[in-house]
């Protein structure tokens, strides 16, 4: 093999990884762009695996209704899209519910709200699905998109072999930046998660604000965990596999990123960059004659989690208020 | 409670029982177990109506058929229970007990091939080394809390996968310990298998009773050590603890270790289990799926309320409705419906202290407005009625208690 051809390979190769990296990263932004509204408003949100899955199943069992009905493919993703938030909204609101008004350990009901969820779907699914999940055959994927997919280098990169959660995801990353830091409620928000009762003395209601922080997280999730679905396992969800601790991996995520949009976002990208190097590591050729054992490339993300928590928690920024009911009496 | 000193007469004994911290975290338990079996209930109405009743009702009773089944089954669990909930006495929320206890199977699980060792000392030995591989595993999150400030909840969940991951790798890759044939693992030498109580068609085995002990032995440690005082006022308030000059970094490290140390004998203790078959024993399939065990350790500890000896007959009652679980597929439900029932049931014990609280409240305001409106003479009534309201409370609490308990 001449030096040619190991440039035309480690090309490919890059290629490869980022058009796989991308509807990685996505679910993880999202994601961890809820777990930032939730915390920044000064609620812990550990269900946010939960919360996927609940999207995730809901959207595609929607898939699996209109599948026959002809509809183009993209449309249907959309409205999965819009189901998935619907259902993740409304299962946040039992966390929302039971943190903010019933002044729950927030830690102990998002923990329950992940275990109901797998259960859940395993029980209905074999009831009347006789398998582990729901499984659909809508084709989501797109492997050129005309005319932007012939741009050189970057028609190639970022428009070829993808999906449109992939636009979508960046869309509703910039619409959070914007309301987070320049709306009125973005900062109210914020000020709830540092100092709730400052935050009261000035008339925010914080039981509001939070009720608020909770729920994006849920609409979020929920667009996250059908991403998932249809990026990652190719449209469908099974109770056993679940989301594979995305949900956990979203929070590693939100704190690297410092609780920040912007910087959730390239954490993301961190991340979804070891998730890729599993399913890619045959393609690779120094990677492939290492002979390694694939458990090692599963271990990565979370391993790489460990990692950098260890480097980032000294100096953590966490919203001060995180974790702590809201209680008007209480001075 | 204005009327306190006119209705102290009548109900002195009843007020001791019911106003005690005990008894208000039992009757809440009661509560969270009421409102799971009833969401459940709900599940099974919509997912097959006409089998509802018969479904649940075999939830419920399924397990006396098979007492011998409910203990064998609630060894592991009480392990992680108690793994859960000495965290918790710490403020440590150890939802890495799965992880542990899979590293304990592993480890007990590979001294039972490998090590060659006289009969009676051999699963001693085996169990010794469950124990080693949860407290190494429990260490990691107690480190990465102490010395690095990393949230404690994240590196167990992270660690849950990453151990799964390595075990699974582990076994498949070690000659002698997998059957490739079968995706599981292969017998245990009957040296490395506990010994058994002796009870046909069950695993029942002496794991119970040393469960049992340790859970004591936790008791007094909690209760009568100078450490167990430490952890608990660290729970309390960490800031304080600090102030009063307790080694707050030591005693994480320490709780962590010993939590999944606690989680790797349950480990041990499932897989470790005699077969009731001869030759045979009990087997692992690696197909990367975190330990459910370390979950329902979980709901065993926050139906316990955290206490070594709440745990031990909340681990029971879990075991209990797992076997009853299983009999429900009988008529048609999967056995998932159980593990819908423990979330449900950790999702209310999270706030049932609270409701429970807001119930008193209500409870008092309604008492005090009849007092009002029914003058003087009402007054003393309605002193009288108020412990009879408790009372009336309790009846549909007291049954499942029966039913729990028959």
């Amino acid at each position: 093999m001449n030096s040619n051809d190991l440039l035309k390979e480690f090309i490919d190769v890059f290629y490869f990884i980022v058009q796989n990296m991308l509807p990685v990263a996505i679910p993880l932004l999202l994601v961890a762009l809820g777990g930032m509204f939730s915390e920044r408003s000064g609620v812990i949100n550990i269900a946010l695996e939960g919360i996927m899955l609940f999207g995730a199943f809901f959207g595609c069992l929607f898939v699996y209704y209109v599948q026959n009905t002809g509809l183009n493919p993209q449309v249907i993703l959309l409205l999965g899209m819009v189901i998935g938030a619907i259902s993740g909204f409304i299962y946040s609101l039992l966390l929302s519910v039971a943190a903010v008004n019933l002044k729950a350990d927030q830690t102990i009901t998002g923990t329950a709200l992940n275990l109901i969820i797998p259960a859940g779907i395993l029980l209905f699914s074999r009831m009347y699905f006789n398998s582990d999940g729901v499984t659909t055959r809508v084709r989501f994927y797109i492997s050129k998109i005309p005319v932007l997919g012939d741009i050189p280098v970057i028609g190639r990169l970022f428009f070829q072999n993808t999906y449109i959660t992939v636009y979508i995801g960046l869309l509703l990353l910039v619409i959070c930046t914007i309301f987070f830091y320049k709306t009125r409620l973005g900062l109210r928000l914020r000020a709830c998660g540092e100092h709730p009762h400052a935050a009261d003395s000035v008339g925010i209601n914080v039981y509001r604000m939070r009720h608020l922080g909770v729920g994006l997280s849920g609409i979020l999730g929920g667009i996250g965990g059908f991403f998932y679905a249809v990026g990652i396992m190719d449209g469908n969800v099974n109770g056993h596999t679940g989301v594979a601790g995305f949900g956990f991996l979203a929070l590693a995520v939100m704190i690297f990123g410092q609780w920040k949009p912007i910087r959730i976002f390239f954490a993301a990208l961190f991340f979804a960059f070891f998730r890729t190097l599993a399913p890619s590591r045959s393609l690779i050729p120094f990677v492939r004659d290492m002979n390694i054992n694939a458990a090692y490339f599963k271990m990565l993300p979370y391993a790489a989690t460990m990692v950098v928590l260890a480097f980032t928690s000294k100096k953590s920024r966490a919203p001060k208020a995180e974790g702590i009911p809201f209680d008007k009496g209480q001075r | 409670m204005h009327n306190e000193s006119l209705s102290k007469k009548n109900v002195f004994h009843l007020k001791k029982i019911t106003g005690s911290k005990a008894f208000s975290t039992f009757t809440a338990a009661l509560l969270a177990i009421l409102l799971g079996l009833v969401f459940g209930f709900i599940v099974m109405l919509i997912a097959s109506p006409p089998n509802a009743v018969p479904g649940i009702f075999a939830v419920l009773t399924g397990g006396f058929r098979r007492i011998a089944d409910v203990i064998y089954y609630a060894t592991p669990i009480m392990m992680t229970g108690l793994a859960v909930g000495f965290a918790f006495k710490m403020g440590l929320f150890n939802i890495g007990a799965s992880g542990q206890y899979t590293m304990g199977m592993f480890f007990a699980m590979y001294a039972g091939f490998f090590f060659n060792l006289p009969r009676g000392l051999h699963w001693i030995v085996c169990v010794a080394m469950g124990m080693l591989g949860g407290l190494l595993w429990g260490l990691i999150p107690g480190v990465f809390k102490a010395l690095l400030n990393v949230n404690e909840v994240i590196t167990s969940i992270m660690f849950n996968y990453i151990g799964m991951f390595l075990v699974d790798m582990w076994i498949q890759t070690t000659p002698g310990m997998y059957v490739a044939d079968k995706a599981r693992t292969a017998y245990l030498p009957a040296s490395a298998q506990m010994p058994s109580l002796g009870i046909p068609n069950s695993g029942v085995n002496i794991s119970i009773f040393i469960a049992i002990a340790i859970a004591i032995l936790l008791f007094i440690v909690l209760s009568k050590t100078t450490f167990g005082y430490e952890l608990k006022a660290t729970g309390y308030n960490r800031h304080a603890s600090t102030y009063a000059g307790m080694n707050g970094k030591r005693n994480i490290i320490l709780t962590m270790a010993i939590a999944g140390a606690l989680a790797g004998l349950g480990g041990a203790f499932a897989f470790l289990a005699p077969s009731s078959i001869p030759g045979s024993s009990v087997t692992y399939e690696p197909i990367n799926v975190i330990a459910p065990n370390g979950f329902n350790g979980i709901a065993v500890a926050l139906l316990g309320n955290s206490s070594p000896i709440g745990i031990i007959f909340s681990s029971v009652f879990i075991s209990h409705i797992q076997r009853g679980g299983t009999q429900a597929r009988l008529f048609g439900y999967e056995y998932e419906i159980i593990d819908v029932v423990i979330s449900v049931i950790i999702y209310f014990s999270a706030f049932v202290m609270l409701m429970q609280e807001v119930a008193k409240k209500a409870l008092r305001q309604l008492l005090d407005s009849l007092k009002r409106s029914f003058g003087k003479k009402g007054a003393e009534k309605a002193s009288d009625a108020q412990p009879a309201a408790e009372i009336m409370a309790e009846p549909e609490l007291s049954e499942v208690e029966k039913e729990g308990q028959k």
